[in-house]
Parts: C-alpha cells; sequence; structure tokens
C-alpha cells in the first residue's frame, strides 16, 4: 500500500513529536542520575543564560514602554491613567514576558543548541563519544536541560521587571508617580498570575531545549543539513511556545 | 571441568543493511579474529565505513547477528554492550575531535569519563600516548589548529588511550600527503607490533597490502572476496579484477 504525501507528513509529524517527547523524558529523568557534568552545565548556563541578557533586556524594556504609551492613549479619555502600572503588569507578567523572552531565547539559543549538535552529528564526534562509553543523552542534552531550565524563568522574571520600568519610564510622562504605578499592581495581579509567570518560561526553556536537541541530534546531509536543522528548530520551537502559550493559559483560567 | 574458552573475536553473520530504501549489505558475514588485522575494500559508497558502525552498534541491521568476544551486542539497548565496546576503538575519517577541547582533553577524554585514574596519571597516559604518535607538543592545541595529518595522529592517540584490543581505521590515509600516508601506515605497524588487532576500511590497496593479512572486498552490497593478498591478486572474478585493475570499461560505472 503506498502512503499519500499527507500520510507520510503526518507519520514524520507524530514520530517526530514522540521522539522529542521521548527524548525530554530520557533527558529529564537523567537529571537526577550520575555523571552530573557540572562543567557542561556551567559553560550552558552561561552560553543560554548570561548570553541572553541583553536580548531579554531590550525586550522586555521596549515591549514595556510600547505596552504603556497604548494603554495610556487608551485610558486617558476615561481619565483612568493611574491604572497603566496594573495593565502593563499584568500583560507582562502573565503573557508577554515570558512569551517574548522565550521566542528570543528560540530564536538565538535554539538555533545555536541545533547548529552545535548537528554539527558534532555530521562531524561523527556523537559517534565518537558513543564509542568512548558516553551517554550522549547524559553529556549533551541534560546539562543544556537543566542551564535552561534555570535560566528560562530568571530571563522572564528579569524581561517583566524591565519593562515594568519601561512602562514607568512613558507613564512618568504623564504624570503619574512611582507609588500610584505601583500601587495599581495589587489591583490586576493575584498570587497565581506570578506562578504563571514563572510555570510558562519554565516549560516553554523545557520545550525549546528538547526541539533544538531532537532536531540536531537528528541531522543529516553535511553543512547544508545544519542550516536547514537550525532554521527548522527554530520555526518548531517558536510556533510551539505560542500554542504551548494557550493551552498554559486555558489551563491557568480554570484555576482562577 | 574447564570453562569454555570466552571467543577471541568479532564476528558478524549474515547481515542485512538498508537505508533510505537503499540496500548497504546483504547476507554480509565477517570474521576480525585477534592478532589477525584485516582491510575491507570497496569502491566509494560500498558500504565499507557502514560495516564499522554495525560492528560498533552505532547503527543496528535489519537482520542478521554481530558478536564481540562472543557476546551478541544486535536488538539490544547501547547500555548493554558498553562494556564490550570499550574493547574496541575507532578513528574515524575525519578525525571527529570534540572541537570544544584541547588535544589533551581529547586524548584523555575515556579516562577523564571513566574517573578511575587520578588526573596527574591520565595526564601522564595522555602524554605517553601523543609521544608515540609524535604529537606531543599539541598537547594544548584545539583540534582546529592541527592539520589533517596532526588530526588523524591525534584520533590515534585517542583510541591508543583506553587500551583497547581492536582499533577500527576508517580510510586513515585519504586525503594525506606521502609523508602523512607514511607516517599512518608505520604508526599502524607500530601498533601491531604492539598486539593490537586492526581492521581498515579503504580504496588504497597500497596501504591494505602494507597493513593487512586478511582482506574482504564488498561489490553490490555483498562479500565478493574474503582471503589472503595472495588470494586477491590471483583471484579471476571480474568484479575483483576490475577493483584491482581498472580499465576504460569501468568509467562512469
Amino acid at each position: 500500500m503506498r502512503l499519500s504525501r499527507i500520510d507520510r507528513a503526518a507519520l514524520r509529524f507524530f514520530a517526530d513529536l514522540q521522539g522529542v517527547f521521548l527524548l525530554g523524558w530520557q533527558a529529564f529523568h537523567r537529571i537526577f542520575q550520575r555523571p552530573r557534568y557540572y562543567r557542561d552545565f556551567a559553560i550552558q548556563f552561561d552560553k543560554l543564560g548570561f548570553g541572553s541578557i541583553t536580548i531579554c533586556f531590550l525586550t522586555g524594556l521596549f515591549t514595556g514602554m510600547v505596552m504603556a504609551l497604548q494603554f495610556l492613549i487608551q485610558l486617558k479619555p476615561f481619565a483612568a491613567t493611574s491604572y497603566v502600572g496594573g495593565m502593563v503588569a499584568v500583560t507582562m507578567i502573565k503573557e508577554l514576558g515570558p512569551v517574548l523572552s522565550s521566542l528570543m531565547v528560540a530564536g538565538r539559543v535554539g538555533s545555536a543548541i541545533t547548529a552545535e549538535l548537528g554539527t558534532m552529528i555530521v562531524t561523527e564526534q556523537v559517534d565518537a563519544m558513543r564509542v568512548e562509553g558516553t551517554d550522549i543523552i547524559q553529556r549533551l542534552v541534560t546539562p543544556r536541560l537543566k542551564a535552561m531550565l534555570l535560566a528560562m524563568p530568571l530571563l522572564a522574571v528579569m524581561t517583566d521587571a524591565v519593562s515594568l520600568l519601561g512602562g514607568y519610564l512613558m507613564a512618568a510622562g504623564y504624570g503619574i508617580s512611582p507609588t500610584l504605578y505601583l500601587s495599581s499592581f495589587t489591583q490586576f495581579l493575584f498570587p497565581l498570575d506570578y506562578v504563571e509567570g514563572l510555570v510558562k518560561p519554565l516549560a516553554f526553556g523545557g520545550l525549546i531545549t528538547m526541539i533544538a536537541c531532537y532536531t540536531g541530534l537528528n541531522t543529516g546531509g553535511g553543512a547544508e543539513g545544519v542550516g536547514a536543522a537550525a532554521k527548522r528548530a527554530v520555526v518548531i520551537s517558536s510556533v510551539s511556545v505560542l500554542m504551548v502559550d494557550f493551552f498554559l493559559a486555558k489551563i491557568f483560567v480554570v484555576f482562577r | 571441568m574447564t570453562a569454555p574458552a570466552v571467543e577471541s573475536c568479532i564476528r558478524m553473520e549474515q547481515v542485512c543493511y538498508r537505508v533510505g530504501g537503499r540496500t548497504i549489505l546483504t547476507d554480509f558475514d565477517l570474521l576480525l579474529e585477534r592478532g589477525v588485522n584485516r582491510t575491507i575494500l570497496g569502491v566509494s559508497g560500498a558500504g565499507k565505513t557502514t560495516i564499522l558502525k554495525l560492528l560498533l552498534g552505532l547503527i543496528q541491521p535489519q537482520s542478521g547477528h554481530i558478536f564481540i568476544n562472543g557476546q551478541e551486542i544486535t536488538g539490544r539497548p547501547e547500555s548493554d554492550y558498553r562494556e564490550q565496546r570499550k574493547k574496541i576503538a575507532i578513528v574515524f575519517q575525519g578525525g571527529a575531535l570534540f572541537d570544544s577541547m584541547t588535544v589533551g582533553e581529547n586524548v584523555g577524554y575515556r579516562l577523564f569519563e571513566e574517573g578511575r585514574l587520578p588526573e596527574a596519571e591520565i595526564e601522564a597516559i595522555v602524554r605517553e600516548k601523543l609521544r608515540f604518535v609524535g604529537v606531543e607538543p599539541a598537547l594544548d592545541l584545539y583540534p582546529a589548529e592541527l592539520s589533517g595529518g596532526m588530526k588523524k595522529r591525534v584520533a590515534i592517540a585517542r583510541a591508543l588511550a583506553a587500551d583497547p584490543d581492536y582499533i577500527f581505521f576508517d580510510e586513515p590515509t585519504t586525503g594525506l600527503d606521502p609523508i602523512g600516508v607514511y607516517n599512518i601506515v608505520s604508526l599502524m605497524r607500530r601498533l601491531q607490533e604492539a598486539g593490537k588487532t586492526t581492521l581498515m576500511v579503504t580504496h588504497d590497496l597500497p596501504t591494505a597490502f602494507a597493513t593487512s593479512q586478511r582482506f574482504s572486498l564488498i561489490v553490490a552490497s555483498r562479500l565478493a572476496f574474503d582471503g589472503t593478498e595472495e588470494g586477491l591478486k590471483a583471484c579471476a572474478l571480474p568484479h575483483v579484477r576490475e577493483f584491482l585493475q581498472p580499465t576504460d570499461a569501468s568509467l562512469f560505472v
């Protein structure tokens, strides 16, 4: 029986989906096993986490400023500009902070992970590691997963904080005092919103890493294959972040 | 009653391997006995490197059996045969040195991974192996700073560091100048004198004849010849003759 192109694409999609989740599970449970590769973890945390600070800082700053600007324009006719702080906070902490920082990291880090692992595959370095007796998931995937699970929530929190600062810079221009700006937070934000703001980047960090690692470890076709894999990883992880964001938002709505 | 002797060889039996709808190996048999150095010959793309990867368990065949010292590795998870595989080392075609590590870290990689020896002892072993292949001054360099020939010598040093019984060579002389080829052939002979069994895949006949006692030739996914140098040179099979002495009829086949 010949499969149609659609059938083949569907089979490939579900095989890849299964592959990503299987790799994710294998990498996750190795977090609690030895050897721990602390040096690799530190290197990855530096590359993935510290290396993304600038891009997340700028993303947060300008998103906060533009959000505040738009809210102020909308709120001014109703003499409700004092609510701008709360509105920026709820938008950024629950949604835009985690999502935008994750999209930035997906572009910057996801492609780097895929390209690095893909190059190791096509130059037979991964095979060499396996022959030397190394568990490649433990050595190559788990340190990156650990680094991202720690770095991504921290980057999202930093993005949130910088965006609130950016929002205040705009609000100050409309005569809103810092006290008024901060006090409106409590009118909009609930404790569960902070949890949502931390759970989302944690999930996105794991998702980006696993998609990038899976794509990298399944690279073929030389330098051209590495380039194509890096592009595919960024596209898939970016779209996945937006899709998973929707489902997580729905889950948190249920618990409100 | 004496215990049965542990088989000291690597065997492939009736191995079939296909990838992407293309048949690479059909009913392929191979025997690598300790002390008998073998070369697998064949044109580019014949499946020579695939054989090495199958023997190492890096890929799994669709059918057939592979044994390392009597223990079957086919159809089993990688964690089951890691110990068996430690008896084998490989020198990949491009060296496959780890970019992010220095030459010293590359050579000592397996010893650092195992974590059984103190760092000073590992460093002494690394220096000894680098001295053996003649690149000790490169200890602190990164692979990107080495020439092609040096990379292969460092890859040989890495293969030696864990003191394996068998060393596989994937096209060790490809892309090297005559001096580089001479160095690699000399090193292989010294390894053989030191008791290592080598399995090489190549299409470089002079290197093969200089370093091996047994030869296997793959033609069209099958084993076309298995025997000694004299047997190979005297073989009258058309495929074998064509490989040893290509003619105009071989053009663009």
